[in-house]
């Protein structure tokens, strides 16, 4: 059943339209756990939509497992979607840094608002991003340290490949995850691929992630298949390499491979004199698992990210 | 004057990014005033260069008090600037959501970081600013309440009002937020207008700034008198007017207006067939502190904030 999650005229022939897919078991019975699957609140994020399509199928297929409510909203920022932008067209803030909305506030301010009030009371919610569109990402679950002792354990049933316990920094307090968790509604975010793209492989993986996370919750009934052992880090573990020319970045491994610390990473060139303005190295032994997907860089430009102290063999 | 390179950086086909700051006086760092960190603020960066035109005539005349340095940057974006862009051009992100940045982070990180590694200690910090609303304000400086802000001083621009603002956690990024961490006395500036120039409204900024620079004891001169009893205004002393309806704005009135309880503000008209869909009345008596500026409306547009006290 599609229902309306916030509706807002627009000013020509049109409405703003948030809409969420919610799927019951057949037999009504009150106090039934409610599940949230968000996706889209960056309109440039685009993995979640298969997520959303593969979800909705398995359930479908399956009615007669499920055991409890799922609300899917495949795009909590519909113009940014359709436009291709990160953002909300005309508005200036990062959708994501406006929770938990304001009723009487801007437009997106209320949309996010509606969208906050809609998902509260659920019993788990995932919020699916997509790295952004300068980057690819093995699929990974981001949990702020304040929040770990609980969404850590959950996590570990999602089929991500890593989890992430990151510093709690007071601008994320603006995030949906941080006011659906606030508010007592187990918030994962998950971030996986690239932006602007699909990548089949890990939309499957998250999916059969999702429904044995489900399964775990006692809202799904049907068989799950074997989930990865994510690997669980926290910041220490994490190096950054980030350009330090502008240029051209020509990346020399593979994604997702063990590294060791002074390995080739590749190089940052100029296609106007032909010169290496720098070659990247790794600092640490570990796993690359974010790597510059869109070659163009300015100094700073975020290159790769290295797990040390973990391996793939 | 002495003209310095604040931040720099190579583009791999472009010029190379600079971002250039004008110091005036000597001695202790005193008052550092930054104009466009958004590519559209022209109206912003005018002033700052009003600013510097004035300040150089003034340091000539020796009128900048001993000990007394002050800077002023007038763009950090630029690079969005000559490409029509409001925020960096490559990834979109605002540098004024970057500070006090980080020197090892991503490209507007270390912008914020360079430009905040230099002006963090000087005394008083005001920024030329736009608001994430399009629309019109009545000018006013705004500040931040995060503690350490200082309204008394705020009235010394001389104008009309003192908006105080509840920071939000996004908010915690912003060049003003850490100016005031930082122990710097920090103000916003809000004139008539962004993306074009406004030499009325300009030449108010100009004098506002001469003004706080001269109640500081930073300059030795003569400035027109501004506001003599300039007005806080809490969150709480505005009330914003939304539409009910999508379409066709419009607006019957503007910034600086005095409205009734009852009194027709805008309309909303249907696109094509040109019936009003919605009045736009006054829930109350005062004074229209911002207007939407757009010939078009969204259903729940924020049109106006009424300042009720």
């Amino acid at each position: 059943m599609i229902m309306d999650v916030a509706s807002v005229a627009l000013p020509v022939g049109e409405r703003l339209l948030v809409r969420k897919q919610r799927v019951e078991p057949e037999e009504p019975r009150e106090g039934r756990k409610r599940v949230c699957i968000v996706t889209g609140i960056h309109g440039d994020e685009l993995e979640g939509q298969a997520v959303a399509y593969r979800l909705l199928n398995e359930i479908r297929a399956h009615r007669e497992y499920l055991d409890g409510i799922v609300d899917i909203y495949p795009a909590l920022n519909p113009l940014g979607i359709d436009s291709i932008r990160r953002g909300i067209p005309l508005f200036d803030l990062d959708m994501n840094r406006i929770f938990p909305g304001d009723g009487a506030g801007t437009v997106a301010e209320y949309v996010a608002h509606e969208a906050v009030e809609d998902i509260s009371g659920a019993d788990l919610c995932i919020d699916i991003h997509a790295s952004n569109i300068f980057l690819r990402e093995i699929p990974q679950v981001r949990i702020s340290e304040s929040t770990a002792p609980f969404l850590v354990p959950l996590a570990k049933h999602i089929n991500a490949d890593f989890i992430w316990v990151h510093a709690s920094a007071t601008v994320l307090q603006s995030t949906l995850a941080h006011t659906m968790n606030s508010r007592g509604v187990p918030t994962l975010v998950v971030e996986m691929g690239v932006g602007m793209r699909v990548t089949r492989e890990y939309c499957e993986q998250l999916t059969m992630g999702i429904l044995n996370l489900m399964h775990e919750i006692g809202v799904w009934n049907g068989p799950t298949g074997p989930v990865r052992e994510p690997i669980i880090s926290e910041d220490d573990n994490v190096s950054f390499l980030n350009a330090e020319a502008s240029g051209l970045f020509l990346p020399d491994v593979p994604f997702w491979s063990d590294v060791v610390a002074g390995q080739h990473i590749g190089d940052i060139v100029s296609p106007l004199t032909g010169e290496v303005l720098q070659r990247v190295e790794a600092e640490a032994d570990g796993i690359l698992f974010t790597l510059r997907e869109y070659p163009m860089v300015y100094q700073g430009a975020l290159l790769a990210r290295i797990l040390g102290g973990a391996s793939l063999a | 004057m002495r003209k310095e390179i604040i931040y720099s950086m190579k583009s791999i086909y472009r010029d190379d990014f600079q971002v250039m700051g004008y110091h005036f006086g000597s001695g202790h760092q005193t008052a550092c005033i930054i104009g466009g960190l958004r590519g559209n603020e022209v109206q912003q960066m005018y002033i700052c260069s009003q600013m510097i035109k004035v300040l150089g005539e003034l340091e000539a005349a020796g009128c900048i008090r001993n000990n007394r340095e002050i800077l002023v940057i007038p763009a950090v974006n630029h690079y969005g600037t000559n490409i029509g862009e409001r925020f960096w051009g490559v990834d979109g992100t605002d540098i004024n959501r970057m500070f006090p940045g980080y020197d090892r982070g991503e490209t507007t990180q270390r912008i914020a970081a360079g430009v905040f590694d230099v002006v963090k200690n000087y005394t008083y910090g005001i920024q030329l600013a736009s608001y994430y609303m399009k629309g019109e304000f009545i000018p006013h400086v705004r500040i931040l309440a995060t503690g350490y802000q200082n309204e008394n001083m705020a009235k010394q621009f001389g104008m009309e009002y003192v908006a105080l603002r509840t920071p939000t956690p996004f908010d915690t990024t912003t060049l003003n937020y850490n100016w005031q961490i930082w122990n710097c006395e920090a103000f916003s500036l809000f004139t008539e207008e962004t993306q074009k120039i406004h030499p009325e409204g300009a030449r108010d900024g100009v004098n506002a700034i001469l003004r706080f620079l001269r109640s500081r004891g930073v300059l030795n001169v003569d400035v027109p008198a501004g506001c003599t009893r300039p007005v806080l205004l809490r969150d709480e002393d505005m009330i914003t007017v939304r539409s009910e309806a999508g379409g066709i704005y419009e607006r019957l009135k503007g910034q600086g207006d005095p409205i009734y309880k009852g009194e027709l503000m805008g309309r909303i008209v249907h696109p094509y067939e040109g019936t009003v869909l919605d009045d736009v009345l006054s829930p109350v008596d005062g004074r229209v502190f911002f207007a939407h500026r757009s010939q078009m409306a969204m259903e729940h547009e924020v049109l106006f904030k009424v300042i009720t006290k």
